[in-house]
């Protein structure tokens, strides 16, 4: 968790809005720091997390969330996070042969049309129990990163099928949130994943866009982070529609600063 | 060469991981934490791998490309669990190369290699492997190669302490006792006797194919499939997942696949813009690094990705695979006469370093590099931008030399008026005392 970042959001883990969909999406840089922060953010919050983690292994994710100061793996035998690792289910999926339905089904099959058990995986997972009810706040769904399952050869109406279940049930059913990871392949011409991110976009209510710098490398300055509020135009609010600032990662905190204000420079 | 030895106490402590403890613990990316330190009696003592060292900065444990100049720019080598993707260059001249490099030094380190090809017999590339300076009397050989451009440091043995050995090497020459990264001699080939002594696993394409015919119904090419069945059952079989507890000492395996995703393994993603298994490269890299993330493996894939005809599979192909690096030759292209290229063979470009264990990445600062195929050795160099800044010298200092001339003449005409004009010696003599001076 970022506390900048939270300033910039202008929330907390005390007070996080609910029923929200943040897309996170990065264009020639990599935005998986934005992932850590909601990862630590909601756990922190005291949330009950699903994680759908198809990029990168578990052990990352837990060394990553220590620098942070949280624990995966206190949080995953508390029952608080339920975690999908893709890269080794898929090894599971695709060399072991399995009677049940596994969430990552689609990867044996040739013509992969829905991804319905993933979805029957989040909604197990973030299913409330009478039992935990006063214990966790709200259930969360996080995935890293929706691009993937393009990759994998999951069409862009699929996904967006999901994401769409998914935020029925988890948004407006259990009245959580829900946080996903987009690739902007910018001028690659992938016009699947352009197809899914405009139509997240069109979706979300809140859109973080992490952009490389237009003019290449920079040591201090590592790229720009759009915030994109999308809510109705309220004459009486006092705060902007969207605001750029420009970041520096660095090994456990970001420091977010505005354009053209960087230590480094000034 | 070093087998097995044991690393020092303290050295980074906790942090470096732990690779060949606890069958539990031999997912390519654990660490060793300080619990599982205190449960275990050589917590602190850490068994090495030859042919490995932790990383300094995410405590992944990595193996070299063959390349030691290669390693520096990829944060200190490879780590154990990732794939290297090397983008071929046009004409597939220089990326053998670096795919050679690595096999050799997966000899050298008497790693077991796993060579996947669907062009060349695996025995024949192991064959044309090249031959590493291993002794000091190559070293001779290396400083003529080099042409004394870089005095290699002198082999004094550090007798202060003597883990300062395992440190990483900058220096450029060759040092038979550094255990993490050799050099080779292109020009000779391995012996006979280290190949014989070195355990391999061929995947020859049109032998796997030949032996089974059926086809069944999976989402993949024919071609990956089996490749994926092979791959699985090496790891699983000689343990290298640790679901096998060894009894003898952990080893790592090092991958290596050619032209992966050349129409000759059966995809047509080279051959059309919208081809029916477009998915298939990237399902088959997902599982490959589902694989190699549970194992102590690596692995170096070469695409030629100049082929590859939708950009869209490529941008993919980049974000599943961990390391990117992309060779540029200039042979065919307008560059190869430029006089700002005409000491480099061609370019080499990181594309992608990954993010291990951190949220950042060990990205160098120097983007601007050329590659060299000397005599004896491919060489990485910081290309300089020398002939811009001589060139832009030149016009400048042209400039001030006439000013300066100028000037002197200016000088000359008031002195003359001054001095001359006084008609007497002293002066006279003074001035011509002047002139001497001044056109000296």
């Amino acid at each position: 968790m970022f506390p900048e970042l939270n300033n910039l959001l202008n929330t907390t883990p005390d007070r996080a809005e609910q029923g929200k969909l943040t897309l996170l999406c990065d264009a020639k840089t990599d935005g998986s720091f934005l992932v850590h922060h909601f990862l630590s953010f909601y756990l922190r919050a005291n949330c009950k997390v699903c994680f759908v983690a198809l990029i990168q292994s578990f052990s990352h994710y837990n060394i990553v969330g220590q620098k942070l100061g949280v624990s995966l793996t206190t949080a995953r035998e508390r029952g608080q996070l339920v975690l999908l690792e893709g890269l080794k289910s898929s090894v599971d999926v695709f060399f072991r042969a399995q009677e049940e339905p596994h969430p990552l089904q689609f990867l044996r099959e040739a013509n992969a049309e829905t991804l319905q058990p993933l979805y029957e995986f989040v909604q197990e997972a973030l299913k409330p129990v009478d039992s935990e009810e006063a214990v966790w706040r709200y259930p969360v769904l996080l995935v890293d990163d929706l691009s993937v399952l393009l990759s994998l050869g999951v069409g862009a109406v699929a996904v967006l099928d999901f994401v769409h279940y998914c935020r029925a049930t988890v948004c407006w059913k259990l009245k959580g949130s829900m946080v996903a990871l987009v690739h902007d392949t910018g001028d690659a011409e992938d016009e699947e994943n352009d197809i899914l991110l405009n139509g997240l976009s069109h979706q979300s209510h809140l859109i973080l866009r992490a952009e490389g710098l237009v003019t290449g490398f920079c040591r201090d300055v590592h790229g720009q982070l759009t915030i994109l509020w999308r809510r109705p135009l309220q004459p009486t609010a006092q705060r902007e529609q969207s605001l750029t600032y420009q970041y520096k990662i660095q090994d456990k905190n970001v420091s977010f600063f505005a354009r053209g204000m960087s230590p480094a420079v000034l | 060469m070093a087998a097995v030895e044991t690393c020092g106490t303290g050295a980074g402590g906790t942090g470096f991981m732990a690779a060949a403890t606890s069958k539990n613990n031999v997912t390519g990316f654990q660490r060793k934490g300080p619990r599982a330190g205190g449960t275990d009696s050589s917590g602190s003592r850490l068994v090495s791998i030859a042919g490995t060292r932790p990383s300094v900065r995410n405590g992944q444990l990595l193996v070299s490309t063959g390349l030691p100049a290669l390693d520096q720019l990829l944060g200190g080598g490879l780590a154990v669990g990732t794939v290297l993707l090397i983008e071929e260059d046009k004409y597939n001249i220089y990326s053998p190369l670096l795919f050679k490099y690595f096999l050799a030094e997966g000899i050298i380190s008497r790693h077991t290699l796993l060579v996947a090809s669907a062009k060349e017999d695996p025995a024949d590339i192991l064959q044309e492997l090249p031959a590493p300076f291993l002794d000091d009397n190559c070293k001779k050989e290396f400083d003529e190669d080099t042409c004394n451009h870089k005095t290699p440091e002198p082999n004094i043995e550090m007798k202060i302490a003597w883990r300062y050995q395992l440190l990483p090497k900058m220096e450029a020459g060759p040092v038979s006792s550094s255990r993490f990264g050799h050099y080779y001699d292109v020009s000779k080939r391995i012996p006979q006797e280290l190949l014989e002594a070195s355990k391999w696993h061929g995947f020859f394409l049109p032998e796997k194919l030949s032996l089974s015919l059926k086809v069944e119904h999976c989402s993949l090419t024919h071609g990956y499939l089996k490749l994926l069945n092979f791959i699985q059952s090496i790891i699983y079989e000689e343990g290298f997942d640790g679901s096998n507890p060894q009894k003898k000492q952990k080893n790592i395996l090092r991958i290596g696949i050619q032209n992966l995703g050349s129409p000759l393994w059966g995809d047509d993603i080279c051959c059309t813009e919208n081809c029916n298994n477009s998915h298939s490269l990237t399902k088959f890299l997902y599982v490959l690094r589902g694989l190699l993330r549970t194992s102590l493996s690596a692995c170096v894939i070469t695409v030629p990705s100049h082929l590859i005809q939708n950009k869209a599979v490529i941008a993919r192909v980049t974000n599943l695979s961990d390391t990117v690096v992309g060779l540029e030759s200039f042979i065919g292209s307008e560059k190869e006469t430029n006089p700002l290229y005409k000491d480099y063979h061609g370019l080499i470009h990181i594309r992608q370093i990954p993010r291990l264990n951190n949220l950042t990445c060990d990205v160098s600062d120097v983007k601007d590099l050329g590659f060299k195929l000397k005599r004896k050795q491919f060489t990485i160099e910081v290309r300089e931008n020398s002939y811009i800044f001589v060139h832009s010298l030149e016009v400048n200092s042209i400039f001030f030399l006439t000013l300066i001339k100028f000037l002197k003449h200016c000088f000359m005409l008031i002195i003359f008026k001054f001095f001359w004009c006084n008609r007497m010696l002293f002066f006279r003599l003074l001035f011509l005392f002047f002139i001497l001076m001044i056109y000296h």
